[in-house]
């Protein structure tokens, strides 16, 4: 019959997907599961973390394990990774709160939630892993950031801000095992369709589908082997661009 | 937001909601009349626009459960068929029943129980539904198979969501040898030979005709009989060495940018690609084929947005069932008539249909059925109530998840089975809070 999935016996086994039931987190365990891992979905809202488990059971027929977690809750990481059935060979973060800027502007437990989501949540746990890694002396640590972290703007700067510190910490991360076997991959997925209609008013050569974000995301970490992967090269360039545009100049614009 | 079919006609406001999940349709249902659900919007006239509101079921994509013992698959309602291909095709597995653009969802494809080139042998896709989950407007989440809530069942699928949104379906997918289907096509000097080609080759898995609607005179009907079966792997070695036995199937349309003027489609261009699309055909006549399934089964998603070709304006498609014994003479007179007014597309297909499904509102049922796409003009509206009366004359009638235009009167004369529908719809939705465009111009 029809091919499975070609998978050689040294490559990892299993990823264990933080935030598996957001848009790119699940089409990220799709995407591995098709290739033979088995995935691990953990989350704090366990009906939904069934729903996708299933979606990507029916579909590539891998294992799929669910485990409560919730990102705000930092004191219960060491527990959560102590009690996982196993030492996954990859970590994904994709949790997130985008938040309202607005609201952040002004309300300071909404902000300070929405740093503790996208940098302490994610830097601790990938933290801890990496000290299991280290002691394994293998493993992928993925990170989703965002060009958000690129360059605060006045759309976004909490997230942003957050993001940037992400970024900072996997780089650092990245830094301290050079040398080994462990790696560190941060994910910067540009413009992505999310949601159940499609979001019109975002520009399609920027924009990038989950589907497109996995597959980059594979690639970095399994077969092509990159640090950095944006899911449009063309982000690349942008970030570049906007990277080297004069404070002086950057603070007038409306981004 | 202004809605509209795929034919683009009618256009109407309609407000769009879109559920995430089950327990979100559930949440705005309750706080709902006049309200549809709506699949992909591949239905081509005014079925998916709810009157007040539309319920986009896309947001229920998930796939569910797959059993590789029964090969029966679960998925949400709002799974377009071109992702259980991508998905399962690849592992050698494909669906009962595909129409003519993989585009659709699984929750329409019930809804307008729709038909494939191999409904002679497999019946329509409600044929093969096992059971479903519907919610009904009172907020009550009913299970219906053929065993249980019969009645319901039977009335929702072919139903077009006018007894409940449903929430998802199992259906068991088929074995196939190859991703390949092995094509042959046979000229038909005219519509008695296009006719006795499709009703001789019924040992063919698929088989459909294109008709080039533009010929009279002795060669009214003359069209390309297409018969396919999927391809054995020696088969797909002989015709295309090499090649992949399972391709990776596309899950994406792009979208033209632009909408055509009006103009530029107009009887001469439709003639010439008529013209065209023969001759290619007749070429490659008695040639063994080796075909990807999106061309076999789907030629029309190549073209992107092709629909937009009508410009603004839109266009109206007409698909009629004709019973086998009326078939040579009706459709004979009915081409005639397309012919003689001349404004019919490059799309006119005759498929022949067999034993109808227990859908009570189900448009196939033995005979033969002929769609063509019509700009809209003048006239035209007159004109196809003309050709309403003959369909309906022949013991036959107009698929409604073409529709956009038919007559209250030619529905109840073409569906024996609307009593017992009105019946369950009553029961099921006493205050009438389904209703779409559809339903308010039938009377549904
Ligand atoms: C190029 C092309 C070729 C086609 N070829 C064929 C063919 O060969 N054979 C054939 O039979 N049809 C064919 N069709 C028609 C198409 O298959 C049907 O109209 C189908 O219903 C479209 O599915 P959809 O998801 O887009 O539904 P929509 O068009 O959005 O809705 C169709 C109907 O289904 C109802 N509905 C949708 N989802 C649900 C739900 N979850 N619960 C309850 N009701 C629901 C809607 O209320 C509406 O009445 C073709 C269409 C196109 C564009
Ligand atoms: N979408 C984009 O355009 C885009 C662009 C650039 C970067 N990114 C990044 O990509 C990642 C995923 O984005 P997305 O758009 O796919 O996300 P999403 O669909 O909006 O999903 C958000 C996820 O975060 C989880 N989450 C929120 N609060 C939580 C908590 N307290 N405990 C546990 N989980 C919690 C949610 O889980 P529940 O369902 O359990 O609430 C959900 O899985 C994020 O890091 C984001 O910053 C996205």
């Amino acid at each position: 019959m029809a091919h499975l999935p070609e998978n050689s016996p040294t490559d990892p086994q299993s990823l264990l997907v933080i935030g598996g039931t957001s848009d790119i987190g699940r089409a990220c365990a799709l995407r591995f599961a098709e290739a033979g891992y088995t995935i691990l979905l953990a989350g704090n809202d366990a009906e939904s973390l069934a729903r996708e488990a299933d979606d990507i059971k029916a579909r590539s027929g891998a294992a799929v394990s669910l485990h409560s977690l919730d990102i705000l809750k930092t004191e219960t990481f060491t527990d959560f990774i102590a009690q996982l059935p196993v030492l996954p060979d990859i970590v994904l973060t994709a949790e997130e709160c985008t938040g309202d800027q607005h609201k952040a502007e002004s309300d300071l437990d909404y902000s300070s939630m929405i740093m503790r989501a996208n940098f302490e949540s994610p830097a601790l746990l990938l933290g801890l892993f990496a000290e299991k890694f280290t002691a394994r002396n293998s493993g992928v640590l993925i990170g989703v950031s965002s060009v958000a972290g690129d360059r605060g703007c006045a759309r976004n700067y909490v997230y942003g801000a957050a993001k940037a510190g992400l970024n900072a910490f996997l780089s650092g991360l990245r830094n301290r095992f050079g040398n080994s076997e462990i790696r560190v991959v941060t994910v910067k997925p540009g413009f992505v369709r999310t949601g159940p209609i499609e979001n019109v008013s975002l520009p399609r050569f920027l924009t990038a589908e989950p589907r497109q974000v996995a597959q980059s995301v594979y690639r970095a970490a399994v077969t092509h082997r990159r640090d950095v992967v944006y899911a449009k090269s063309i982000w690349c360039l942008v970030s570049a661009i906007i990277a080297v545009i004069p404070e002086s100049l950057f603070k007038r614009m409306h981004l | 937001m202004e809605l509209s079919g795929w034919a683009r006609y009618p256009r109407f406001d309609s407000t769009l909601f879109a559920p995430a999940t089950k327990a979100e349709v559930l949440a705005i249902e309750q706080k709902l009349a006049h309200y549809i659900a709506r699949g992909n919007g591949r239905s081509y006239g005014d079925a998916a626009i709810g009157s007040r509101a539309s319920i986009s079921m896309l947001g229920l994509n998930r796939f569910g459960a797959f059993d590789p013992e029964t090969h029966l698959l679960t998925v949400e309602a709002g799974v377009l068929l071109a992702d259980v291909i991508a998905t399962y095709l690849p592992k050698g597995y494909f669906p009962p029943v595909v129409p003519g653009t993989k585009f659709a969802t699984i929750g329409g494809m019930i809804a307008a129980d729709v038909h494939g080139k191999n409904h002679y042998r497999v019946g329509s896709f409600g044929n093969h539904v096992q059971s479903l989950h519907l919610a009904l407007p009172s907020g009550e989440v009913v299970f219906c198979s053929k065993e249980e809530n019969r009645d319901l069942f039977d009335a929702t699928i072919g139903g077009m969501g006018l007894t409940g949104t449903i929430l998802d379906a199992t259906f068991p997918l088929i074995n196939v040898p190859s991703g390949w289907i092995q094509e042959e096509t046979i000229v038909a000097p005219n519509l008695e030979a296009a006719l006795d080609l499709l009703s001789n080759h019924t040992e063919a898995a698929y088989s459909s005709a294109w008709i080039d609607c533009l010929s009279t005179g002795k060669s009214l009907g003359r069209s390309l009989v297409h018969l396919g079966e999927h391809a054995r792997p020696i088969v797909v070695e002989e015709l295309k060495p090499g090649a992949d036995l399972f391709p990776q199937p596309s899950v994406d349309t792009l979208t033209l940018p632009l909408e055509f003027p009006s103009f530029t489609l107009n009887r001469l261009s439709v003639a010439a690609f008529n013209a065209l699309q023969y001759r290619k055909g007749a070429l490659t006549a008695g040639v063994p084929l080796l075909k990807g399934i999106d061309t076999f089964f789907c030629p029309l998603d190549g073209l992107i947005e092709w629909n937009r070709i009508y410009g603004k304006r839109g266009f109206i498609q007409h698909q009629s069932l004709i019973p086998n014994e009326k078939a040579p003479t009706v459709l004979a007179e009915i081409l005639r008539r397309f012919a003689v007014r001349g404004n019919a597309s490059f799309l006119a297909s005759l498929k022949k249909l067999g034993p109808a499904s227990s859908g009570l509102l189900s448009f196939p049922s033995p005979g033969y059925t002929l769609s063509l796409d019509l700009s809209i003009d003048r006239g035209l509206f007159e004109f196809l109530d003309e050709i309403d009366a003959l369909v309906i004359k022949a013991g036959g009638r107009i698929y409604l998840a073409k529709d956009a235009r038919q007559s209250p009167q030619t529905l109840v004369a073409g569906y024996p089975g609307l009593e017992r529908f009105r019946a369950i719809r009553a029961k099921v939705d006493p205050d009438s809070l389904l209703t779409s465009r559809m339903s308010e111009r039938l009377g549904l």
